[in-house]
């Protein structure tokens, strides 16, 4: 049998190809069973730039089904509470060019802000508590309700649905805790003739 | 000579230590009203113990310290607490925050108060108590409460104690002037923090060279103690915590480990005369040697002064010429910030209040290009890159900017004054620091809202499920009912069933009037249709084809056949009725 094979050097080949083919195949199989990666890794890497508010804005019912969208194709730059430094994040791990927020789905906030339920006017109707998707209001039917202010992530979903208007968006107090040093002012703003008033102002005060 | 090690980096600034030590150590008198800021160290803030118009003894306690990195604070002078609310306070950003403002009576009474003589003989976690109660916190500028450094729980046993008396910035003189006029109480503190920490094998006194006098005051008192004054070459800033360590021991600090970490504690020699006021006298701290310097002021001196006392209350007292000052300062001139109003009070740091003139520190000069000299890099003390720094700073690289060591950088400024191009490297450095730490925050935070929405997401859709499995169970009850009655009602329904279905065809019947009717009335609508076909073919024989007129004749036979039809069903109709009706008459 060998000495015949060794005597067509085709059928050598063949038989010695198709061999290190199944083997090769196993080894392949075998490894994309024992390294298997649940789920899909770059919705993970998305999912952790946004910024976790759930407000919806963008059109998807949370920010983890936006980053699934995103990872199938979608534009990047629906976030308005994530703003351009999110579109930048995602861009530079997509590798794909950072577009403008698109102002279709809302305006990048300056101030941080959380929800206020102004309690003496709550009827207590639990409608803003089914609307947060952080379950950070607490109160029962009839009784008054009241917002964890840590808890919040300013998403907005609880003003609408409130029949009474009890609730407003209160930007969230900046105070010594949270303040840290400014840039220092640009170039530009340094050329000396558009220095001069600023710099009597200094002198005065 | 002990021996000493080089560190890399560091500048020459002017020192202009001179101007202030011409006069020994002043006191100040006692301000009409003191404020005391409740958040004064690192740590959490005290929580005030006293009420509006409550009336306190100097010394007498006035807020507690919260949690365990916290330090409780004491009334300054005897007084009456005249307000406990947000002020300005000594802070580069000018903002406000908690203090306690008393108004003074000026009788400066001492609450009663009583030391330790023989400290040797007391346990070492009772002397930390009382420097924990004694509100005393590093005095050299970071305010890290000292008990928590003197504290056990260290991970290695201490043999090495460092009093920090280097003093390294300019114009500052605090510690200078107090080591010259008050050497053998700080010996005495070091005495007690060597018990504390059990008697470490090395014990030295880290001093600049440009301090003869201090040395020579410290010299006899060190004598037979085990302490040795290492005096070392003057370079700015020799005086960072491990900057001080390499002069003095050669070891390295890792990045982001503490002195404890290697068997070492560091603390100001300022801190070390509180600790001996404290334990030997049981002063709580409530005064610090502040220095009062710059040209914009006529008398430029050292003053003992207490905490709380407003800055614009020492200018008064030091001849100060508000049109000469440039900026005033809190702090040196390296690492100080500018205060933007005069009455902010000294605090437990506070160790230098500069009010230059503009010739001393002219305002700043407007930051051109950065021309890549590199010299910033040889200034730098951590041998960082602070180019590069800059770089990924004005990028908000902030990968890049901790892979390049920013959290090693002490601030020092030692870069910003060497930069021939006036860059404000540090406040870039520092305002890369709070954006990378608010952006970990808010990490940790959206971290936290995923778990959240998560969970909520998933109650939800288990409330749904729930709900799902409930009707599906309340279905199947109902189809098991209706099954059950059917089964009992049983055999008598098929005949039931032929019942209704005849009943319902007799409903159904016409009666033959009806039908009759009907008939009638389609042989109308046929005899009409007729008519109107032959009319149709009349009009139409004049001018119309053939082939029309074919198709108008077939309609009007089939018109005709209709009609017959209809009539043939009619008169059948009528037979059948005759048939029925004789039949019943029979």
């Amino acid at each position: 049998m060998i000495e015949s094979i060794a005597q067509q050097p085709i059928l050598a080949a063949l038989i010695a190809l198709v061999g290190l083919g199944i083997l090769f195949g196993a080894l392949l199989g075998y490894a994309a069973e024992k390294f298997k990666v649940e789920g899909d890794p770059i919705v993970e890497q998305i999912d952790e730039l946004l910024p976790q508010t759930q407000c919806g804005q963008c059109g998807f019912p949370g920010c983890k089904p936006y980053a699934e969208s995103i990872a199938s194709g979608d534009a990047i730059n629906k976030c308005p509470p994530g703003g351009q430094s999110t579109i930048n994040a995602i861009a530079s791990l997509l590798d794909v060019p950072a577009p403008e927020l698109d102002a279709e789905h809302g305006e990048e906030a300056d101030l941080k802000t959380v929800a206020y339920i102004r309690e003496d006017e709550c009827i207590g109707c639990t409608k803003c508590i089914q609307a947060c998707p952080v379950d950070a209001i607490l109160g029962a039917a009839k009784l008054m309700h009241t917002v964890i202010a840590d808890e919040c992530t300013g998403c907005d979903l609880c003003v609408e649905p409130c029949p009474v208007d009890c609730i407003d968006m209160l930007p969230v107090e900046e105070g010594l805790k949270q303040w840290h040093w400014p840039a220092p002012l640009k170039t530009a703003d340094l050329i000396a003739s558009d220095r001069a008033p600023h710099s009597d102002e200094g002198r005065a005060a | 000579m002990t021996k000493t090690w080089v560190t890399p980096g560091g500048v020459h600034p002017p020192e202009n230590k001179h101007q202030s030590l011409t006069l020994p150590i002043g006191a100040l008198p006692i301000p009409e009203k003191l404020l005391v800021p409740l958040s004064q160290h690192i740590g959490a803030p005290a929580n005030a113990c006293v009420k509006v118009g409550q009336k306190v003894l100097k010394g007498q306690k006035i807020a507690d310290a919260t949690g365990s990195v916290s330090v409780p604070m004491h009334a300054p002078t005897s007084g009456t607490i005249s307000a406990i609310e947000d002020r300005p306070i000594a802070h580069s950003s000018g903002m406000s925050a908690p203090c306690i403002e008393i108004t003074s009576d000026g009788k400066d009474n001492w609450i009663d108060h009583e030391g330790i003589a023989d400290f040797e003989h007391s346990s070492p976690q009772a002397l930390t108590k009382i420097i924990a109660d004694a509100g005393i916190a590093g005095m050299g500028g970071a305010g890290f409460p000292s008990a928590i450094k003197l504290s056990p729980g260290h991970r290695r046993p201490i043999d090495t104690l460092i009093v920090n008396a280097t003093e390294c910035e300019p114009y500052i003189t605090a510690d200078d002037s107090a080591i010259r006029e008050r050497a053998a109480e700080i010996i005495e503190g070091i005495g007690i923090l060597s018990h504390i920490l059990g008697n470490p094998s090395n014990i030295l006194i880290g001093i600049e060279d440009n301090k003869p006098e201090a040395i020579a005051a410290l010299q006899p008192h060190v004598a037979d103690s085990g302490i040795s004054v290492v005096s070392f070459p003057t370079k700015y800033p020799s005086g960072g915590e491990k900057q001080l360590i390499y002069i003095l021991t050669g070891k390295e600090l890792a990045s982001g480990t503490l002195p404890a970490d290697a068997g070492m504690v560091c603390i100001n020699i300022g801190t070390t005369y509180a600790i001996k006021r404290a334990v030997v006298n049981g002063e709580p701290l409530i005064s610090r040697v502040t220095t009062m310097t710059g040209n914009a002021c006529g008398i430029n001196r050292n003053y003992e002064t207490l905490i709380g006392t407003p800055v614009s209350h020492m200018l008064t007292h030091s001849e100060f010429n508000e049109a000469a000052c440039s900026r005033l300062v809190m702090g040196g001139p390296m690492m100080g910030f500018s205060l933007t109003s005069a009455d902010v009070p000294v605090v437990k740091t506070t160790n230098c209040i500069l009010a230059p003139s503009y010739s001393e520190i002219p305002d700043d000069e407007p930051a051109q290009p950065c021309i890549r000299c590199g010299m910033c890099a040889e200034a730098c003390p951590a041998s960082l890159l602070p180019q590069q720094l800059f770089w990924y700073s004005q990028a908000e690289d902030h990968d890049r900017l901790e892979a390049h060591n920013l959290f090693d950088c002490i601030e020092c400024g030692a870069c910003s004054y060497v930069c021939p191009s006036n860059i404000p490297l540090v406040q870039h450095y520092r305002h890369s620091k709070g954006e990378i730490l608010k952006a970990r925050e808010e990490k940790v935070k959206s971290d936290h809202a995923r778990e959240r929405f998560e969970f909520h997401q998933q109650r939800m859709e288990q409330a749904e499920k729930d709900k799902e499995a409930k009707r599906a169970a309340r279905r199947e009850a109902a189809e098991k009912a209706k099954a059950s009655t059917a089964a009992a009602s049983g055999a008598g329904s098929a005949a039931d069933i032929i019942a209704a279905a005849q009943a319902r065809a007799a409903a159904k019947k016409v009666s033959p009037e009806q039908q009759q009717a009907k008939f009638e009335r389609s042989i109308a609508g046929a005899e009409m249709r007729v008519q109107m076909a032959t009319e149709k073919l009349a009009e139409a024989a004049a001018d119309q084809t053939d082939e029309q007129k074919n198709i108008l004749t077939a309609a009007l036979d089939g018109a005709k056949q209709k009609l017959e039809q209809a009539q043939a069903r009619l008169a059948d109709h009528i037979e059948q009725h005759k048939e029925l009706d004789s039949e019943q008459v029979k």
